[in-house]
Parts: structure tokens; sequence; C-alpha cells
């Protein structure tokens, strides 16, 4: 890396730094509800302590870094694919939590991620990840009699 | 010897038909997950774990045994001929391997690091039986503000001491500390950090964290960079097999490579980086063929393999002996262990033999099944890595968000899944180090038990931790490895120039 005598402040850098303190401060506030049983220690409350303060001297470190403009060049960012992806799994809980069992979201999500890395062929990439779920499935919830979340497809079973 | 009676008891355990089957799955399972581009040998163990949950304890451990052996090797694999390491510790074979690879001698290349990895993990596992007795003699003599201190340095040296930034090591820490306050405090009976949200009463499980930041956020980081970088499969042209001269070439590296892997692993300084690539180093200082290297020299292949092999089972000594995990994949395999109630340390050694042994005897036969398998499957091997992309990735997400939902059937598992994989994409982009995260959360609630216990004997006084001789060296240790990086900060500088 070259020093350049202008380094740029690091927006980003402070965004982390901000994000560490009020990490810090939500870890400090749900400490200070705890209460101690012995009279001796601080019992449950030493790690939250030592956790928040670390973080708050952290967010320093990081925000110093920022300044100092420390942190690695970074690439151009496509976020289509990213936005893609995050979709797909918010369909697979939201699926998951309604009742709709995992099989038609495990689909989408091998469809969505197999479109986000450049593939065109969205349908088929579907009926794959739906046979992967099927052969997942089977392995699972029958082999090893783990029990995943079923929907209608899964109770054909 | 004591230690070989135990490893012969070991043995009989390891030997019974099913134990054997469960390591040749271990093994097989392993390695082809393991050689997936972008799978490193933690995430290989995460994302098998929930295949041992209705295994027995001896069984799962011992399947295990093969899985982290099998990630490791498949690892070298996809290093060598993609030049992706999926993991910093394949970084140094990468190097020369790939290049070996371009000029078409893969072939070798692999069978070199096959054969370094068997050599290595053989000598360093002989190496885990003879030290292990030792260290459980001194670890009971251990009281908690010991195991606390010991724990600190475990800390300083996974985040502060040997990454790129302590500042950035030391946050990856701290995040994965705050996860692992996350949960009912066992000792007082409340919660912490649940908000009131059921599913975080019983902890953050290790393996939703590591699949969250090692796959998710791995998918989500190569998606977002795909029009950046393109990676190249270099095909296995001509000969598998090493020739004489090769031989010749390797089996000095492989030994060396051991004397650096094995201590170092076994430290609680935890990384296969630091012994890869001084065996990358030393071994580029000391061929007689210079010329060769940068170019695809074989020692370049030998020495880093066998220094990554040995130091794997390195830091199984402070794993199994003290209970204390130095990187992602042992962590991991400490959640494995959790999972049966089964908490490794001094105690395990006494309470149960039989397991002990007889994972570190599937050790010995995990690394030969390797041997013997890897050379001819070879083929397998590489077709895995001719995947697209596309579904390689999406398959990955798929058994990902499976795995993650097997082991907790719950939308706010794969709500967490999704906020780890988030976070494990940011991580990556500006990077933090993973490892340390994962590290946090499971040691950090060990630590916190050690410190409340230690702090209740002396009644509340913390100077406690500076009274027992022991930790007070050890927080001393502590300290020096943290300020260490500041100082040496020129050093890096160094290092920068030579690459």
């Amino acid at each position: 890396m070259a020093f350049s005598p202008h380094r740029r402040i690091d927006v980003a850098g402070l965004v982390i730094a901000i994000i560490l303190l009020v990490l810090a401060g939500i870890v400090w506030w749900d400490m200070s509800k705890l209460q101690i049983l012995s009279p001796y220690d601080l019992g449950p409350k030493v790690m939250p302590i030592v956790v928040s303060a670390c973080l708050v001297l952290l967010a320093i470190g990081n925000a110093i870094g920022a300044l100092r403009g420390d942190l690695p060049a970074r690439e151009t960012l496509d976020w289509k694919p990213i936005i893609l992806i995050l979709g797909a799994l918010a369909c697979l809980i939201a699926l998951i939590r309604f009742g709709g069992g995992f099989m038609i979201g495990t689909a989408l999500l091998f469809a969505a991620t197999s479109t986000a890395f450049g593939r065109r062929a969205f349908v088929t990439d579907f009926i794959i990840g739906a046979v992967i779920a099927l052969i997942v499935y089977v392995l699972f919830a029958k082999l090893l009699t783990l029990s995943l979340p079923a929907g209608p497809l899964e109770r054909l079973f | 010897m004591e230690a070989f009676t135990s490893l012969a008891s070991g043995l009989s355990v390891a030997i019974q038909p099913m134990n054997l089957l469960f390591a040749l799955i271990g093994v097989l399972l392993g390695t082809a997950v393991g050689v997936l581009p972008g799978i490193g040998p933690a995430l290989t163990v995460a994302l098998l774990l929930p295949i041992t949950f209705k295994l027995d304890p001896a069984g799962s451990i011992i399947m295990f045994a093969g899985i982290y052996y099998g990630g490791m090797y498949g690892g070298s694999t996809t290093a060598i001929l993609i030049n992706t390491p999926g993991e910093s510790a394949s970084m140094a074979t990468a190097l020369e391997g790939n290049l070996m690879a371009k000029a078409g001698r893969g072939g070798p290349a692999l069978a070199t690091a096959a054969i370094g990895s068997f050599v290595a993990g053989t000598i360093a596992t002989l190496g885990l039986t003879l030290l292990a007795p030792y260290l459980v003699d001194i670890a009971v003599s251990f009281g908690p503000e010991d195991y606390f201190a010991l724990m600190v340095v475990a800390f300083v040296t996974v985040s502060a001491t040997f990454g790129d930034s302590p500042v950035r090591g030391l946050t990856s820490l701290f995040i994965g500390l705050m996860l692992g306050l996350v949960g009912i405090d066992l000792l007082s009976g409340q919660s912490r950090l649940s908000f009131g949200v059921p599913e975080l009463y019983d902890n953050i499980e290790v393996t939703t964290l590591a699949v969250g930041l090692f796959a998710v956020g791995e998918a989500l980081y190569v998606a977002s960079r795909r029009h950046v970088h393109e990676e190249k499969l270099e095909a296995v042209r001509g000969s598998l097999w090493m020739t004489k001269e090769d031989w010749k070439r390797s089996w000095k590296p492989w030994l060396r490579g051991t004397m650096f892997g094995f201590p170092i692993g076994a430290l609680p300084a935890g990384g296969a980086e630091i012994p890869t690539f001084l065996s990358y180093a030393t071994e580029r200082r000391l061929t007689k063929y210079p010329e060769d290297f940068g170019k695809g020299a074989i020692e370049g292949v030998a020495g880093p393999e066998a220094a990554n092999n040995a130091s794997a089972a390195g830091t199984l000594v402070p794993l199994l002996t003290l209970g204390l995990p130095t990187s992602a994949t042992a962590a991991m395999m400490l959640a494995g262990f959790q999972q049966y109630n089964i908490n490794p340390g001094p105690l395990l050694f006494a309470q149960n033999p039989d397991l002990v042994w007889g994972l570190i005897a599937s050790l010995f036969i995990a690394n030969g099944m390797l041997l013997v398998l890897n050379l001819p499957l070879v083929g397998l091997w590489v077709k895995l890595l001719t995947i697209p992309q596309p579904w390689l990735y999406a398959g990955i997400l798929v058994f990902a968000t499976m795995g993650t939902i097997a082991a907790n059937p719950s939308p706010v598992e794969l709500i967490m899944l999704t906020i780890f994989g988030v976070l494990g994409f940011l991580m990556r982009r500006f990077d933090f180090p993973i490892a340390p995260v994962i590290v946090g959360l499971i040691l950090g609630p060990l630590a916190e038990s050690q410190l409340r216990r230690a702090l209740s004997i002396s009644l509340g006084d913390p100077m406690t931790l500076l009274q027992s001789p022991i930790s007070a060296t050890l927080l001393a240790i502590a300290l020096i490895a943290l300020v260490l990086p500041f100082f040496l900060k020129g050093l890096g500088r160094f290092k920068a120039v030579e690459d």
C-alpha cells in the first residue's frame, strides 16, 4: 500500500466504530438489569462489564484506524446478488414461519443463489433445488430421524 | 510407557468394525466437503455436525477425527488445483502447489501433499500421545484462576498477536465474547441479552455461528465480487506418482514442516499460518533448486502441507488436555464434544479414557485411510471441483440452512444464521478475522465460569488472579503477547516488502 500524504477518512470505519459503541451500550444496559445474588462477587455482571468496557476501547481503536485511513482497500461492490440471496433467505424463513415447509423455500434459495452467481436458468435450477431438498429431507428425516419443519409438500412423504 | 498402554486400549476401541466404518465415512465425507472451494476444515466440521447427532459419543467423535483430517486434506487439494485456499493455513501450499499444477505436475504436488500430510499427521499424533499425559498431570494442579489466565492467553494469541491488525482481531474476539453472553446464566438463572426471545435463552449455537460466518458470509462475499475475480481449475495432467527425485526432495521438508507445525500448534497460540509460512520460507532458503521457486517447487508444497497437518494435530493437545480450542476448527470440535456433554480437559482423561484414547487412535487410522484412499480417488475429488460455481454455492447454502434447521427447527435459528451471514460478509469485506469470533463464543462462557469460580473462592477479591504464580505468569505472557504486535509493526512492513 502506498503512503499518500492525504489519507482519506474512512467513513465505513467510523460506522463500524459507532456500531461497536452501540453494542457496548446494549451490553451495559442489559447488565444493569441483572441482579446480584451473592454479596461477595459481581456474579453474572462481571463478564458483561468487561465486554462492554472493551467494546468501548475497541470502538475508539477502530475510530482512530478509520481517521488515519488504516482500513484495507476495498473493491467495488455488486449489491444485486447480495439482495437476491438475502431475499431468498427471507422467503425461506417466512415460509417456515407460516407453515409452508422448507422444500419450496429451499428450492427457491437454490435457484436464487444460482442466479446470483450468474446462471440464467431459474426454472431448471428451481427443479434441481427441489430434488436436492427432497433427497436431503429423506436423508435427514428418515435416515437420521432429525425433524425438519414440515409443510403441505413434506407431508406427502 | 503408560501412554502406549492407553493408546493400545484406545486402538481396541477404534478398531471395532463399526468404529472403523465411522472413521471411513468421516474421512470420505470430510474430504468430499473439504475439497469444495470456499469450504475450509472448520466449515466442513460445522456442516457435517448434524450427521453425527444421532450416533453414540464414541462413534461420532471417531467420525469427527475422520472429518477433521479429511477436511484438511480436501483443503490442500483445492489449494493446489484452483489456487483459492479455503483457509489461511493452505495459503502457503497454494503458492507453489498451484504453479506445479499449472506446469502439468499437479499429480506429484497432490501426492507429496498427501504423503507429507500422512507423515506429519502420524508424527504429530504420536507427539500428542506422548505429550498429553504430562500436560494432564500439570493441568490437574491448575486452579480456576490459572485456567482463566490460560484462556486469556489463548484469547490474546488467537486474536491479536499473529493477525494483520490487533485492533481488528480483538474486535472480532469481543464480538464473539458478546455473543457468548447471550442466554441464561447457569449460576444465577438470569437471562442475558435475550430480549425475551425464548430461542435465545439456551445460548447461541456455535454451529449456527460458524455456518453463518463461513458458508453464508463466503457466498455473499464471492457473489458480490464475482465481476472482480475469476477462478480457474487446473486439470491434473501426467503421472500422479512422484519420481525418485520428488521423493528425495520431499522427505526433509516433510520432517522440517512437522517440526514447525506440531510445537506451534500445540502451544495455545493457534493458527496454522505461522508454521506453514515459516516452513515455506525455510524450504525456500534451504533448497538446492532455488530457481524452481516461483515456478512450482515441490519443497514448497511438501513443507507447508506437513506443517499444516502437524499443527492441526498439535491444536488437539490443548483442546483435549486443557479444553482449550485455539483455532476455528478446534472450536467446532469442542462444540461437537459438548453436544454429548463431554468436556475435554484433564478430567476427561481420568473419567473417560476409552473415549479420548479411542479418538487419538482413530486419528492414526484416519490418517492411514486418507493415504490409501486419496491418491486413487483423486479423480473423484477433481470431479467435485468441476461443479459449476452457481450450483456449488447454491448447494452450500441449501445444506447450510437445512443443517441449521435440522439442529434446531425454528425460524429464529435461520434468522440468526442470516444475520451471522451478513456479519461474515462485512468482516470479510473489512478484513476482520473470523476465527476469533468463534473461539470467543465457545471459550467465553468457559472463561467466565472459571473467573467467577476464582472470584467466589477469594470472596470477590480480583487480586487472586495475581497471587497464584501460574496465573500471574500467564497473565504476564498475555500482556506481552498483546503489546508486542504494536511494537512489531515495522516487522510486518518488512514482511510485506519481502513478498
